[in-house]
């Protein structure tokens, strides 16, 4: 009974995708470069929240603490083993050889996040609505203290500077294509129905069946692999993984995200990325030439203030738009309240 | 370590937890009304903080008079809180609410930065607030003393206000069940209203206390008194105001005696130890100390 | 006193009452019968403010020859300070507050000074209430705090006393205790109105009855006629 619509639609997504990077690379400089690995970073870190937060309503704030950890698992496993020595002097004796390229360093750094992701979720998932979020939160500011002071491992505040710049535009696109794909097949398969079930009444879900842990269990890891993904892509774009800047600040931004695109929307996460980077970086000139730091954040914050009061489903509610779902109505919810 | 140390940390745990009771209280009350986490409770420190500064080094007012307009500018700002933002949103899921006071949190902190720059700034009380007392081996400034007295004081009148006043009684009316309570005649608009009102006004007046107590100030700074409130509501019970108080005074009791008593290598830790209590609080009794089963939690 | 002109009212999406027309006359005891979801509560919460209709009106008059108001768009605690005085479904007592406090949150829109007294003749008309007057209203028994809640709803003085299903989950003895103080307050001058699912109760205490049925009014007349009516008879006082 399903349109075809989205299959062409990844399809053209994937041609856009390869076009885009190839041409972009050859042409654009570097500025512009780094703002569309900015913005592919984003789409994969909203859309990723949005399995967590808007699929399974498990309102996490721990996003970039899953972020730090899959960046700095990835730059340990790159950084130079010349350089190893005179920034880690005091690295354990069996991570000095440990050495791996950039694609195999971002999977590890994902899974090691994932793998983190459970053993949290085993105790925070029990809590439900803004006391899970005040928990992750928690979890966020642990990770950050353990990073500022893990020394031999992490170099305190100081961070993992130096990366080598792996990342590209075409790096970025390929993930941003992996995960926007996963994330879709999980939303309207089975198990995506159950987080639905599980978000909207999970006693009625469990009722009927749905492994209420399994679900939110399996929702957190996935939100948190691409987390990792993308916090390893961060690190190695911007050539450098400090604790301070996996911050509540940034967990906000991907929540501001999520809620303007639609809490539950893949393809309204996508565009409100897309939109919020490149405002980010309308605000930055304006900030740095007046000298008026704040700006940014005090527009979004309104604005997302202003979604919250006047239209709290977002720009795409909790379902996808027509013109890629096809003409089929799809198996979701009624859209938000 | 001997006795006039851990005397010492304890006077020094006894005057943080006097300053996390004042903001844990607003948190409470505010939770226990309309069911919201408030995550901007903790930058009203910050703006009772700077008022004080205006008030006292530019305007040069007396200090009672000083903490008389933080407490109205923090009731003012707890009004316009709960008017623009957070009334409009009421009956909206929880978590949007909570979600709106990230934002408004964030709003205030960077309309700090942009009007006041993120430069700390310092900040100092008269000269007779610094003088030392010794009172055997604990020694005090005049202000600690202040910060007690008036914390005390605050505390004594709010559960007087709530456990004895019309007002009171229709707080803790609404705060179990809006619905009948507006069957009984309460104006719950008004309620709510002087809920934040009076949790706010303490809150500004915790960050009169903060700055005179670290001497410095910044936007930023309510971001951690802000949290560890929350953490010590938790403890005592979230929604219960003696809860409250008893959870700053643990809170602050233990995390000045975990600098002073553990070594030095594990006072950065500081922050970890503190927000692993909070988890396996929220998990192993939710209800905290001194609070009632509302089942809204795990 | 009371005139509910044709509301229609929703929840959400859900056309919960369609055209609902009741009328209630200074004196009388009205009760409102029909089987659950019928739209009795929803009936009440309109009346009392909590809902609003989205068609028709509800005027009321506090009293013979006072001036006819329309309450259908003001907020529960303005209609409260006419005269109305809604206890809710479940009791609804403030579990955490004391006996005493639960009373006096009943007269929280009086200004006068004789609040004192007539917690007084609360506590003679329910003499538990007074025992128990400082301990918290959670711990009475259901119905203790059925007194309670009719005690708190008299504490407003009013002139119009909406019960919401005052038999719920009662033991027969004290059900009978709470219509016997029903017709008492009624023969001192209150209007009431009574929704229960209990019928033969409620036509046995109203003067006149109303019978909805999936948000309808489809019988209504004097309550000794209707406890005659076959269909009634059929349906809700489980009769052939």
């Amino acid at each position: 009974m399903e349109s075809n619509r989205p299959r062409y639609c990844l399809g053209l997504l994937i041609m856009f995708m390869v076009v885009f990077s190839l041409g972009i690379e050859r042409t654009a400089n570097d500025y512009i470069l780094a703002i569309v690995s900015f913005t592919g970073i984003n789409i994969i870190l909203a859309v990723s929240l949005n399995v967590t937060n808007g699929f399974a309503g498990l309102f996490s704030l721990g996003h970039p603490a899953f972020m730090a950890i899959g960046g700095y698992t990835t730059a340990l496993l790159t950084f130079s083993m010349e350089k190893k020595p005179l920034f880690l002097p005091d690295l354990p004796q069996w991570l000095i050889p440990v050495h791996l390229p950039f694609f195999p360093a971002l999977l590890v750094g994902g899974c090691f996040a994932a793998l983190v992701a459970q053993i949290v979720g085993i105790s925070v998932l029990r809590l439900k609505g803004h006391y899970l979020a005040v928990a992750t939160m928690g979890f966020l500011i642990i990770v950050q203290v353990l990073l500022n002071n893990a020394n031999s491992i992490t170099r305190g505040p100081l961070g993992l500077n130096g990366l080598e710049e792996f990342t590209n535009v075409s790096w970025v696109a390929g993930w941003v294509v992996v995960t926007i794909y996963t994330c879709w097949k999980i939303k309207f398969s089975s198990l995506g129905r159950s987080m639905l079930a599980v978000k909207e009444d999970s006693m009625a879900a469990n009722s009927l069946g749905v492994d209420l842990f399994y679900t939110r269990n399996f929702a957190l890891t996935v939100g948190a692999f691409f987390a990792g993904v993308a916090g390893g892509l961060w690190g190695h774009l911007i050539t450098a993984v400090t604790p301070g800047s996996f911050s509540l600040i940034m967990s906000f931004n991907i929540i501001v995200m999520v809620v303007v695109g639609g809490t539950g929307s893949i393809t309204g996460s996508v565009t409100a990325a897309i939109i919020f980077t490149l405002a980010i970086e309308c605000f930055r000139p304006l900030e740095e030439n007046f000298g008026i730091y704040g700006v940014g954040e005090i527009v979004i914050s309104l604005v997302l203030i202003l979604i919250l009061i006047f239209k709290p489903s977002g720009m795409f509610g909790t379902g996808e738009p027509k013109f890629v779902t096809g003409k089929y109505k799809q198996l979701s919810p009624t859209n938000g309240k | 370590m001997d006795f006039g140390y851990i005397a010492q940390q304890l006077a020094n745990g006894l005057i943080l937890g006097s300053m996390y009771a004042l903001v844990a209280i607003g948190f409470s009350m505010i939770y226990g009304i309309v069911r919201l986490i408030n995550f901007a409770h903790g930058d009203i420190v910050m703006i009772g903080a700077f008022t004080t500064l205006v008030l006292m080094e530019t305007a040069g007012l007396p200090f009672p008079l000083v903490a008389f307009f933080v407490l109205l500018t923090g009731c003012g700002m707890g009004i316009l809180i709960e008017r623009i933002s957070f009334r409009p949103m009421r009956g909206a899921p929880q978590v949007t609410g909570f979600i709106a006071s990230l934002g408004i949190s964030i709003m205030l902190q960077n309309l700090g930065i942009l009007t006041l720059s993120a430069q700390p700034r310092n900040f100092s009380f008269p000269s007779y607030m610094q003088r030392i007392l010794n009172l055997g081996p604990v020694s005090f400034r005049v202000v600690d003393v202040v910060i007690i007295l008036t914390a005390f004081f605050l505390m004594v009148a709010l559960i007087f206000l709530v456990q004895k006043t019309k007002l009171g009684i229709a707080m803790r009316a609404t705060a179990e069940n809006i619905d009948v309570a507006r069957l009984m005649g309460i104006d719950i608009n008004k309620t709510i209203m002087a809920t934040f009102a009076i949790g706010s006004g303490l809150a500004a007046i915790a960050g009169l206390m903060w700055g005179g107590k670290f001497g410095q100030i910044d936007p930023l700074m309510g971001y951690v008194p802000g949290l560890k409130s929350f953490v010590a509501a938790v403890i005592g019970g979230v929604g219960s105001i003696p809860g409250a108080i008893l959870g700053a005074f643990i809170l602050g009791l233990s995390e000045v005696l975990f600098v002073g008593l553990l070594p030095p290598i594990y006072s950065s830790y500081r922050d970890a130890f503190v927000f692993g209590v909070l988890i396996i609080i929220l998990i192993a009794m939710p209800n905290g100390l001194l609070g009632k089963d509302i089942g809204d939690k795990a | 006193m009371l005139s509910v002109e044709n509301i229609d009212v929703y929840r959400g999406r859900t056309h919960v009452l369609r055209q609902v027309d009741i009328h209630v006359k200074h004196g009388e005891i009205i009760a409102l019968i029909g089987a659950n979801g019928a739209g009795k509560t929803t009936t009440l919460r309109t009346i009392s403010g909590l809902l609003h209709p989205a068609k028709g009106k509800i005027l009321y008059a506090a009293g013979k020859g006072k001036r006819q108001i329309e309450i259908s768009s003001l907020p529960p605690e303005q209609i409260v300070s006419t005269g109305v005085s809604h206890c809710p479904e479940g009791r609804g007592v403030f579990s955490q507050l004391s006996v005493k406090e639960n009373l006096l949150v009943g007269a929280y829109l009086r200004k006068d000074n004789k609040i004192e007294q007539d917690i007084q003749s609360i506590y003679e008309m329910f003499p538990i209430l007074e025992e128990r007057s400082t301990q918290a209203a959670g711990n009475l028994s259901g119905g203790e705090q059925m007194m309670l809640a009719l005690g708190r709803s008299l504490m407003s003085r009013p002139k119009l006393l909406i019960l919401d299903e005052p038999s719920l989950g009662l033991a027969p003895l004290v059900i009978e205790t709470i219509f016997n103080k029903l017709k008492k307050i009624n023969t001192e001058g209150v209007t009431i109105l009574i929704v229960e699912q209990n019928a033969v109760m409620a036509l046995e205490l109203s003067h006149r009855a109303y019978v909805l049925e999936t948000g309808r009014v489809t019988l209504f007349g004097r309550s000794a006629d209707l406890t005659l009516n076959p269909e009634v008879q059929k349906a809700y006082l489980g009769g052939e």
